[in-house]
């Protein structure tokens, strides 16, 4: 039961404004690059203008020889300490500094260090490297030709398969659609893009000679991990590693990976005694950090001719670039993507994904993508709306009769998830009455008369967060469980330190709040504290909206573990039995005699003033806390757009999320996730790609062209929500972080093509710009 | 390396000089040699203005300027909002109406704000949008920067009419 | 991120500043509002041994008519044409092309000389001034001379500019009645350059007939373009929605554009069909103000 608490307590469900604010309104921040050491130094990668090449030398004497210059370290220089390569988070190795050859246009090739930075940039330009080209490989189609450059020489396997994966039931499935009156089809490429957080990766390291201790400050999303890592590759003893992630200019899966430039500093901090800055320009970051999406994705559906879908079968080929470094759980090679059932009852499902190598860069996992969750919603909510096209039926009437009813769950669908719960149809009907779906779809038929173009798109998908399990779930054998650790002082304050790590989803008002509602401690009176890999307990850090689920689920087990010791402390304090107790927020009193009352206050300051026999002093806890399950967020979106024939902008005139992410903490900070991630939706469905020409040049590598939306191109966002809580969650959350991003694509380009359908429009690929949809109109003759 | 030149200038209230290479970009002087951190730097062609900062009253992306250009000028970054601790309404505006996630294009778009409300003390909705079209933000969506442009609007225009 | 190393001057006069130019030559640039130069000097891409920053030159930034002519000073900022009366009561087209530059940050700093002197086929400008048949005043060792916009723009980045000439003024005849114009531009986001974008000027007499008609195009060919053949289409031609569709689609045959990552080139002469139509349109509207 969740008791209502105070305002000035600040539990669950109160907008309470973000502590953490303070700081960065005043400039106060402390991000990496404000991160300045005595004698601190700074490191710059050089960086292949090739995308395939042989690497015949690299001369750094010039570059030696620059004033200011302390040292340039080559792949050679790190091969001699086995550190030319590194392991990456796909049990794959990448590349640290190229040996041999390299692999995808901007990798990593020499590091400089120098004095201060320009002279660095200096430097960086002095570095002579002689390449030969080798064959370029973009087109992920040709990776498995026999006449394909096999990419990868330090592979026993010599082609450019990286893995292939399947699930489900190929053979049954296949038998419904052989004998199936219905079927829609549809080929659904989601384009490489890049989360591009504002603050671009780097790091500062600090390895002090006089105590043996290295320091990373960097920009981490999961620290422990991280310092893990550096331990297991570098050979340093992991408690003379600590890992500081301070202030973090957003991540959005782009601050997972270990990237060269980490390592690099390491290695130079470690060599030279010295601390080495590395910062990224945002070119390098776009260029050779972790992208997400590019999966080309095929998927069909099966249904009767009443419109019961019979079976969903998908392919996907997915690019994974030169190096397998994508982020994800060691069983999963394709993440989540078998959630590309969705929010629907299949009774069969077959899915199956192949990874390719191709000259680009690594990566994969990221941009909010829950682990390919992304990816698979888009297609499943695609898929869905060509079937209503096929089936001459309205899409919001496909989908509520198909919906996964609300008592099938805890569900089990045909790709092995057990969704925990779900109430797809209130979402649904919520949506389109707030939208006024009845008008808008009279509104389209009076405009279509006249030549006019708009549409609505619904996408309602369900996504998987919350990762994971023990039994199903580790990142390099690292189970993915969750922490959080809480001491409450005399004085009735408390610290907290949690395993994952914020970059601006407000963790330090969150979680504060879920002690606030435990233990009824004002969240002003409770600090919590992330990143230091010293202090906080270990964790597998923030990305797939898994901070709720598991470090969130730890910090409310640990504050009832608190509560479990208040209630002896009471108990003693008060001269009752502890069954005599009951507990409000903030106190426990007698049955039935609620002035015979301990404040939580009260009870903090005995544990340390007036201990009860047998028991320790203090007044803490710490839990690690190994979900039973993911959590199943879920929601429906709909977008309004009106097309200009004469330029083929798109323009969205309305757009409404209805989210249901169960029991929410702090409402303001969710509906702020929302907005941002439809930002982030916005942008991938109508603007951004990182695309490669044939020699292998990436398109798109700077701002100028891979474009972020502003204030003007961004709509209002309308939001809303309906409450399913998880009933396995100790709170029943669910975490909401991705689900904007999930959900949002397939609502827009639902809606373009459903401005376009009665043209005869099944599909339009991502991004649609502009000149796509004028190149459709004027093939279908309807340009102004 | 080319000849430094003096840079003087009056930063925040405060008179500031230095010594510097003619190339050094106004972001870095201010970051590096004034220690003032609160201006960020998010992109390499221009485009973010996380790194924006007032210069004699009108804002600029500092990483888009060289230092020695501001000689003789007056600054005004993000440290300098607060006047005798206490926060000023663009400030509290954006903690109140959590016009903030990660924090990062934040001081940018403070500045940004700033001068808008200067011009234009009543400015819609599109005023806002179209005056912090030069700041670029991941987290928010800029909905509740919006909502903290109008607060601070209205706190100012409460204290302007006392 | 960090341009290389480069004495900066920053001369008081523009004898001074031109003294520098000439002897420098090729490895000097002029520093304006630096917001197309130095953007390019920190990608490397331009690496000027001198900087010539003329800032600090007095007496070059106003907005004034004069003798017939609108004068605005080369070192006027794009936000000061933004905010000036003048500019937003007799000619908006010039407000309607300040507006999409950049974004305001930049127009702060960025002024119209710089955004002509560049010779980019991708700024703004030079299509309005096109449309409005301005000149410009170059300002050298040899004195001053005016050069019809016709002839300023040679090839990419190239102007009529000779070595040691600064770009001092820009003239625009001061419009007869029923004047008007408009700019569109197409653009990805805010801030970015146009996809193409269309700026239309017209004069009518009293029936509506076209006695002037100027038409610039931005960004569709290798400098900015002047649509002879739409103009000479419309002079003499009652204006109305057939006369602007036809000009219009002369104006999108004269546009030269290359396909890039803004878009097809068909897509790109599509546009300035459309954009060509909005913009006369709206020159049409204000001219019958």
């Amino acid at each position: 039961m969740i008791h209502k608490t105070s305002p000035e307590i600040g539990g669950m469900g109160h907008s309470i404004r973000r502590k953490e604010d303070l700081r960065f309104i005043q400039g106060k921040g402390n991000y990496v690059d404000d991160v300045h050491l005595p004698g601190m130094v700074y490191g710059q990668l050089v960086r292949s203008p090739y995308a395939h090449a042989r690497l015949k030398s690299v001369n750094t004497e010039k570059a030696k020889k620059l004033p200011g210059v302390l040292a340039v370290i080559t792949g050679e220089d790190l091969a001699k300490a086995n550190l030319a390569w590194m392991p990456t988070l796909s049990y794959d190795k990448q590349m640290v500094l190229a040996t041999g050859k390299v692999l995808f246009q901007s990798q990593e090739v020499a590091f400089v260090i120098a004095e201060d930075r320009y002279t660095a940039a200096d430097a960086a330009e002095l570095v002579e490297v002689e390449y030969e080209e080798l064959p370029v490989l973009v087109d992920p189609h040709k990776a498995l030709d026999p006449a394909a450059p096999v990419l990868r020489e330090d592979r026993e396997q010599k082609n450019n398969h990286i893995f292939h994966w399947e699930v489900g039931d190929r053979q049954t499935t296949d038998q419904v659609f052989a004998k199936a009156p219905v079927k829609a089809q549809v080929h659904a490429f989601f384009p490489r893009c890049h989360p591009a957080p504002l603050e671009t990766c780097g790091c500062v390291a600090d390895f002090n000679r006089a105590t043996g201790k290295l320091t990373v400050y960097m920009t981490s999303q999961a620290p422990h991990a991280h310092r893990t890592v550096f331990a297991l590759v570098g050979g340093i003893p992991e408690q003379n590693i600590r890992v500081i992630s301070p202030d973090i200019g957003g991540g959005f899966g782009n601050k997972v990976p270990v990237y060269p430039g980490y390592v690099c500093a390491i290695v130079a901090s470690l060599t030279l005694g010295l601390p080495v800055k590395w910062i990224e320009t945002r070119s390098e970051n776009l260029q050779s950090t972790g992208f997400a999406r590019d999966y080309h994705m095929t998927a069909e559906i099966a249904a009767d001719s009443a419109g019961r879908m019979q079976a969903l079968r998908v392919k996907t080929l997915a690019d994974h670039g030169a190096f397998n470094a994508a982020a994800q759980p060691t069983k999963f090679p394709a993440g989540l993507f078998s959630i590309c059932t969705g929010s629907y009852d299949f009774p069969n499902a077959f899915c199956e994904v192949d990874g390719v190598y191709t000259n680009k860069a690594p990566g994969g996992i990221a941009y909010r993508c829950s682990f390919r969750v992304t990816e698979a919603a888009y297609l499943i909510e695609r898929v869905v709306d060509v079937l209503a096209l096929e089936l001459k039926m309205d899409p919001a009437e496909l989908r509520r009769k198909n919906f996964i009813p609300a008592e099938k769950f805890p569900y089990k669908c045909p790709l092995g998830w057990t969704y925990d719960s779900g109430n797809y149809e209130g979402a649904l009907k919520l949506a389109l009455d707030k939208i006024g779906y009845q008008q808008l779809r009279k509104e389209q038929e009076e405009k279509r008369k006249k030549g006019e173009l708009m549409g609505i798109g619904i996408s309602s998908f369900t996504e998987i967060v919350g990762a994971g399990p023990a039994h199903t779930f580790d990142i390099l054998g690292i189970k993915m469980f969750d922490s959080a650790e809480i001491r409450i002082h005399p004085t009735g304050k408390a610290i907290c330190r949690m395993g994952t790590k914020s970059q601006g989803q407000g963790h330090e008002t969150t979680y504060a709040q879920i002690v606030a509602q435990e233990l009824g401690i004002p969240a002003a009176d409770v600090s919590v504290e992330e990143g230091d890999t010293d202090t906080a307990p270990y964790g597998l850090g923030t990305y797939a909206s898994r901070s709720t689920p598991t470090s969130g689920a730890a910090t409310a087990i640990a504050a009832r573990k608190i509560r479990d010791k208040a209630k002896k402390i009471a108990a003693y304090l008060l001269e009752c039995s502890e069954n005599d107790l009951e507990w409000e927020p903030g106190r426990f009193y007698v049955k039935g005699a609620p002035s015979k009352t301990k404040t939580i206050q009260e009870i903090a300051f005995a544990a340390y003033t007036n201990i009860p026999p047998g028991l320790e002093a203090g007044l803490e806890a710490v839990d690690y806390y190994d979900p039973p399950n993911l959590t199943f967020p879920f929601g429906t979106y709909v977008c309004v757009v009106d097309i200009d024939k004469g330029t083929g902008e798109v323009k969205v005139r309305r757009f409404l999320a209805v989210d249901d992410c169960g029991n929410i903490i702090n409402p303001m900070i969710v509906e702020g996730q929302i907005h941002g991630g439809l930002t982030e939706g916005l942008a991938i469905a109508f603007m951004q790609q990182i695309d490669y020409d044939e020699s292998g040049n990436v398109q798109g590598g700077t701002f100028m062209d891979y474009l972020l939306p502003t204030a003007v191109e961004t709509p209002h966002w309308e939001t809303d929500k309906t409450c399913t809580p998880s009933p396995h969650h100790p709170f029943g959350a669910k975490g909401v972080g991705e689900s904007p991003n999930v959900g949002s694509p397939a609502a827009f380009v639902n809606a373009v093509v459903d401005a376009l359908s009665h043209l005869g429009v099944r599909h339009i690929d991502m991004p649609i710009t502009p000149w796509k949809v004028w190149n459709v109109l004027k093939e279908k003759g309807v340009t102004s | 390396m080319a000849k430094k030149q003096l840079v003087r200038v009056k930063v925040n209230g405060r008179d500031r000089q230095a010594e510097v290479e003619p190339r050094l970009l106004l972001v870095h002087f201010i970051r590096e040699v004034l220690e003032l951190t609160g201006t960020h730097i998010g992109c390499d062609t221009s485009h973010c203005g996380a790194c924006t900062v007032l210069l004699n009253g009108k804002t600029v992306k500092s990483c888009t300027m060289f230092a020695v250009q501001a000689d003789g000028g007056e600054i005004l970054t993000v440290e300098g909002l607060i006047k005798d601790g206490q926060l000023h309404p663009l400030q509290e505006g954006f903690k109140e109406e959590h016009g903030l996630q990660c924090g990062f294009c934040t001081p940018g778009m403070l500045m940004s704000s700033y001068a808008l409300l200067q011009n234009n003390a009543k400015p819609t909705e599109d005023d806002i949008r179209w005056g912090i079209s030069g700041n670029l933000c991941r987290c928010t969506g800029y909905q509740n920067i919006v909502r903290a442009v109008q607060f601070a609007a209205g706190k100012m225009a409460q204290g302007a009419a006392k | 991120m960090i341009p290389p190393t480069f004495e900066y001057f920053s001369p008081k006069t523009i004898p001074e500043a031109i003294a520098l130019l000439q002897q420098h030559g090729d490895d000097a640039k002029i520093l304006s509002g630096g917001q197309s130069l130095i953007p390019m000097m920190k990608l490397r891409l331009a690496r000027p041994s001198y900087l010539i920053d003329i800032n600090r030159i007095a007496g070059l930034s106003y907005i004034k008519e004069e003798g017939g002519f609108l004068k605005i000073g080369g070192l006027t900022r794009e936000a000061e044409l933004e905010t000036s009366p003048l500019i937003r009561a007799k000619y908006p087209i010039i407000l309607d092309t300040a507006h999409v530059i950049a974004d305001p940050q930049v127009r702060n700093l960025a002024t119209v000389g710089g955004n002509l002197a560049h010779g980019d086929p991708a700024n703004d400008h030079p299509a309005t001034m096109l449309a409005l048949g301005a000149q410009v005043v170059a300002t050298g060792p040899g004195g001053e001379r005016v050069i019809p916009i016709e002839e300023f723009f040679l090839s990419l980045f190239s102007t009529a500019l000779q070595p040691g000439e600064i770009l001092t003024e820009i003239r625009i005849p001061v419009p007869p009645p029923r004047s008007g114009g408009g700019y569109f531009k197409l653009e990805r986001k805010v801030g970015d350059f146009a996809t193409a974008a269309v700026a239309a000027y017209l004069t009518l007499d009293g029936q509506g007939v076209a006695q002037k008609a100027g038409i610039g195009l931005t960004n569709v060919g290798p400098k900015p373009l002047k649509a002879e053949k739409a103009e000479n289409f419309l002079r003499g031609k009652k204006v109305d929605a057939t006369s602007i569709a036809q000009a219009a689609q002369l104006a999108a045959d004269e546009a030269e554009p290359s396909t890039d990552l803004r878009g097809p080139a068909e897509y790109k002469k599509g546009l300035v069909k459309e954009l060509a139509k909005r913009a006369l349109s709206r020159a049409l509207e204000r001219a019958g103000k």
